[in-house]
C-alpha cells in the first residue's frame, strides 16, 4: 500500500510577476525517493522550497495552490512547524561555523533552545552520524569545527543535522554537486539508508544518479511538471517527447 | 628616443619614491606624539598619582583617580546605551538592504557620524541636563553614546553583509524563528567585526572632550554616581593644561599619557582580537 506524504495541488510559485512554477500536481509517496530533474532555470529549486515554505523568505516571492503534508495545507501551517516536519538540506554544504560538529548535529535543538539532557544528547549525535555514514569519520573528533571537514564530511554531517530533527521528509537541492565522485557515491548510498525511515525529494542534474537512487522521477520543463512516472519508465519509454530530448540530451 | 625612454623611468622611479617617502611621512606624527607625551607624562606617573585625587592650589602631589574611576564609568554606561543599539540597528540595515527606512537610516548614520562633537555635547545640555535640573555623568554618556552609534551600526551591518546567506538559510531550514536566527547564528558568526567596530569606537570617544563640557562637566572630588557631576580624563586634562598652576600641568601631563595610552592598547587589542574570533566561514 502506498501512502501519499507530500501532495501538491496546483502549485504555483511566483519571483513578482515572473510566474515560475506552473500549476503543478503530484503526489509523493511515504518511503520513497523521488528525483526532480529538469534543465536549468525550470523551476526545480523554486518547486522544493515551495514545499518548507522556505520560498516565501525571498522579498517578492509569493505562491498559490496547496501544498499538502499528510492531507494538511502547509500554507496554514505555522512556518517553523513546517520546516521540523520537512527537513532541507542545500546545494552547498553549510554547518554552522560558529558550532562544534557535535553541536552543529543538534543545532536544531540547541539553537531553538530546547535543552535535553546530556545523554539524550550524545544519543542524537551518535545515531544521526552514523545514520549518515560519518560517526566512524568524526567520533574522535566532535569538538572540532564542523568546517574543519571535507566538502563531502560536511554535506554528511548537513544531512545529519537535519536528520536528528526525526523529520518526515528530506528535501535535497543537488545535494552532490558540490562533491567529488567519491564523496557523492557515499551519499547516494545513504539515500538508500535514508529511505526506510524518510521520504527525501532529490533534486538532481545527474541522470545516473536519478537512475541510481530513485524510485520515481518527476520532470520540470519552463516552470511546468511535464512528466512524473516510476524513474525505470521514464528512463527507457518516456511519454512526453520534451522529456525524451532531455534524457537524450538534446537540450539541457 | 632611447633618452626620452630614460626619461619617463627616471620619472616614474621619482613617482615611487615619493609615495614612499610619503608614506614613512605618514607614521612621523604618530612617533613625535608619543615622544614628546611620554617624556613629559612618564615622570609624572606612580601609585600615588594613579590612586589620590587632585590637590588643592598650593599643594604638591596629588593624582587623578577621580579622573580614571569617571573615565571608565562613563565610557561603561555610554557602551552599555550604544551596543545594543547600535547591533540591533546594524542587524536591521543588513537584513534590509533596500528598503526606504534603510536608506534613510543609513543616511542619517553618515550624517550622524560626521555632526561635530561640540554640537552632540550642546544638544545633550538641552535635552538632559536642562530638563533634568544639572549637569550628571549619565547626561554625558548619552552624548557619547551617540558619537559611538554610526562605529557600531556601521560596523555591524558591514559585517553581516559578508555573511554568506547560505548560513541564514540553514538556520531557517531546521525551523528557528529569526529572533534566533539572528542571536544564536548571524551574530556569533559576526561577532569579530562587531566586537572590533565596537572597540574602536570606545577608543574613538574616549578622549572626547567636547561632548562632556556642558553634560559631565567635571568633578574634583571621586565620586561614582551617575547622577553628578564627574571627573573624566580629557576633562581634567582640558581644565588643568589650561590652569596657571605647574602642579596642574603636571597631572595634565601624567594623565594625557595614560589617556594615549588606553586608546593605543584599545587599538592594537582590536587587531588581536578580531583575528582571535574571527569565525572561519
Ligand atoms: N531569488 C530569486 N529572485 C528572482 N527570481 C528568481 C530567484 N531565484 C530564481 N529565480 C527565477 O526563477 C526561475 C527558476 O529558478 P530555479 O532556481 O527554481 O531553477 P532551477 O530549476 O533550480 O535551476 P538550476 O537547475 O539552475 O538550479 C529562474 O528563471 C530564475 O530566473
Ligand atoms: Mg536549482
Amino acid at each position: 500500500m502506498e501512502s501519499t506524504i507530500v501532495k501538491a495541488v496546483d502549485y504555483n510559485a511566483y519571483f513578482g510577476d515572473n510566474h515560475v512554477v506552473k500549476n503543478v500536481n503530484i503526489d509523493i509517496p511515504r518511503n520513497h525517493v523521488i528525483a526532480v530533474m529538469g534543465p536549468s532555470g525550470c523551476g526545480k529549486t523554486t518547486f522544493l522550497r515551495g514545499v518548507n515554505r522556505m520560498h516565501e523568505l525571498i522579498p517578492n516571492a509569493t505562491a498559490k495552490g496547496q501544498i499538502l503534508l499528510n492531507n494538511e495545507d502547509v500554507m496554514q501551517m505555522h512556518p517553523i512547524f513546517v520546516r521540523l516536519k520537512i527537513g532541507m538540506v542545500f546545494q552547498r554544504p553549510n554547518p554552522f561555523p560558529n558550532l562544534s560538529i557535535y553541536d552543529n548535529v543538534i543545532a536544531g535543538y540547541k539553537l531553538n533552545g530546547v535543552r535535553l539532557p546530556k545523554a539524550e544528547k550524545d544519543k542524537i549525535v551518535e545515531e544521526s552520524l552514523t545514520r549518515v555514514a560519518l560517526w566512524k569519520e568524526v567520533k574522535d573528533s566532535l569538538m572540532k569545527k564542523g568546517t574543519f571537514l571535507s566538502g563531502g564530511q560536511q554535506q554528511r554531517l548537513c544531512i545529519a543535522r537535519a536528520v536528528a530533527m526525526q523529520p518526515e521528509v528530506l528535501l535535497f537541492d543537488e545535494p552532490t554537486s558540490a562533491l567529488d565522485p567519491i564523496s557523492t557515491s557515499t551519499v547516494e548510498e545513504l539515500f538508500h539508508e535514508l529511505k526506510k525511515n524518510y521520504t527525501l525529494i532529490i533534486v538532481t542534474h545527474n541522470m545516473q544518479q536519478a537512475a541510481r537512487v530513485s524510485d520515481k522521477t518527476a520532470f520540470f520543463y519552463m516552470g511546468e511538471l511535464v512528466e512524473y512516472d516510476e524513474t525505470k519508465k521514464m528512463f527507457t519509454n518516456p511519454k512526453d517527447n520534451r522529456t525524451q530530448n532531455y534524457i537524450t540530451g538534446r537540450f539541457s | 628616443m632611447n633618452s626620452s625612454v630614460k626619461f619617463r623611468i627616471g620619472k616614474s622611479k621619482a613617482f615611487q619614491w615619493l609615495t614612499t617617502a610619503l608614506a614613512f611621512a605618514c607614521i612621523l606624527p604618530l612617533f613625535a606624539i608619543l615622544f614628546f607625551i611620554i617624556k613629559a607624562g612618564i615622570t609624572k606617573i606612580n601609585w600615588h598619582f594613579l590612586v589620590n585625587v587632585p590637590k588643592p592650589v598650593g599643594e604638591t602631589g596629588g593624582g587623578i583617580a577621580n579622573a580614571l574611576l569617571g573615565t571608565f564609568i562613563i565610557i561603561v554606561v555610554a557602551a552599555l546605551i550604544a551596543i545594543p543599539i547600535g547591533i540591533l540597528c546594524g542587524v536591521y540595515l543588513s537584513e534590509n538592504k533596500k528598503s526606504r527606512l534603510a536608506y534613510w537610516s543609513r543616511m542619517c548614520v553618515d550624517i550622524l557620524q560626521g555632526v561635530p562633537s561640540i554640537v552632540v555635547g550642546i544638544v545633550a545640555y538641552f535635552w538632559l541636563v536642562k530638563p533634568l535640573g544639572g549637569f550628571s555623568a549619565l547626561s554625558g554618556s548619552v552624548a557619547l553614546a551617540i558619537m559611538m552609534l554610526p562605529i557600531v551600526i556601521r560596523s555591524t551591518e558591514e559585517t553581516l553583509k559578508l555573511l554568506p546567506d547560505s548560513l541564514k538559510e540553514a538556520a531557517f531550514a531546521l525551523g528557528m524563528p529569526f529572533h534566533r536566527v539572528i542571536l544564536k547564528v548571524i551574530i556569533p558568526c559576526g561577532i569579530s567585526g562587531i566586537l572590533s567596530g565596537v572597540m574602536l569606537s570606545v577608543a574613538r570617544v574616549a578622549g572626547e572632550t567636547a561632548p562632556l563640557l556642558f553634560t559631565a562637566f567635571g568633578n574634583p572630588y571621586l565620586s561614582a554616581n551617575v547622577t553628578k557631576p564627574m571627573q573624566s580624563l580629557p576633562l581634567l586634562i582640558f581644565n588643568y593644561a589650561t590652569s596657571p598652576y605647574n602642579d596642574w600641568h603636571d597631572l595634565a601631563w601624567g594623565a594625557s599619557l595614560i589617556l594615549l595610552v588606553f586608546v593605543l592598547v584599545l587599538n592594537i587589542s582590536t587587531k588581536l582580537i578580531t583575528k582571535r574570533w574571527k569565525v572561519q566561514l
